[in-house]
């Protein structure tokens, strides 16, 4: 099992760095915009229409997909070693590897099959 | 004419004698017992350990966008209820901190970069922040990028 994992270090660590890259340009933006200025009032909110009107192309639709689904990997590594240095709670590594990709995974799966299934 | 035969491997495995070295008094590492809340000693660990925590509000976004895909799915009433949610004080308190932890990751994401790529030109280095400048634009590009399309 752990000489498994190392030899899959280097793409969880991949996946984990695509993440990062993509979490630190596009994620900031999009909290300003609808977590911030929007609700509060700063900006006009774009009408549902106009969202939708974004959502309908495919290429947005794979913007989101990325946007969703490599962030999700990026926080499965940094915080199973979060919890494996902060908490110290190595002997529950293999549970904490499994929660964490395995829900990034889920997520993954859920967004493609929301944003496949859009009209 | 008969045909030599290979020479047959030994029919039995050569057994090495291992013989265990015994020690009445076996040495015990000197391990002292790190607490749980060492990385508040010293504001650089406590540094790494908010870096590392941005993660989960990087994946609490993923989980608000998660439902306003679900809400732009359902219909406008769902829409201006997901709208509504995204007004309350515990939805504005979770933006804004998630803001601050995105953009820790952010500045301290692209700051890496001289450090795990140095760039030397004519043997000198180049210094950090000229490395991680390109970072910054492209940053700025794409944000603008987003927001025109969003705001059109």
């Amino acid at each position: 099992m752990s000489m498994e994992r190392q030899s899959n270090e280097a793409f969880f660590w991949m996946l984990f760095s695509a993440g990062g890259v993509v979490a630190a340009i596009l994620i900031p933006i999009h909290l300003l915009l609808f977590g911030l200025a929007f609700p509060l009032g700063w900006l006009h909110a774009p009408t549902y229409d106009h969202l939708m009107g974004l959502v309908r192309s495919p290429l947005v639709r794979v913007y989101l997909f990325v946007l969703c689904s490599l962030p999700l990997f990026h926080w499965a590594h940094r915080f199973r070693y979060t919890l494996y240095d902060g908490l110290q709670v190595k002997h529950l590594n293999e549970v904490i590897f499994t929660l964490c990709y395995g829900g990034a995974v889920a997520g993954t799966l859920l967004t493609g099959y929301m944003l496949w299934t859009m009209h | 004419m008969p045909v030599a035969k290979p020479a047959a491997a030994p029919s039995k495995p050569i057994r090495a004698k291992v013989v265990p070295i015994y020690s009445e008094f076996h040495p015990r590492w000197y391990r002292p017992r790190v607490s749980v809340y060492w990385w508040l000693g010293q504001w650089q660990y406590l540094k790494f350990i908010l870096r590392e925590l941005s993660s989960v509000f990087v994946a609490a976004f993923v989980v608000v966008t998660l439902f306003q895909l679900r809400a732009l799915r359902q219909g406008p009433e769902a829409y201006a209820r997901f709208q509504h949610w995204m007004q309350t004080p515990f939805a504005i308190a979770l933006s804004v901190i998630s803001f601050f932890f995105v953009m820790l990751h952010t500045i301290t994401w692209f700051n890496l970069a001289p450090r795990a790529m140095p760039i030397r030109v004519r043997g000198k280095r180049v210094p950090e922040f000229l490395v991680a400048a390109p970072n910054y634009v492209i940053w700025l590009v794409v944000s603008v990028a987003v927001a025109w399309l969003v705001l059109k």
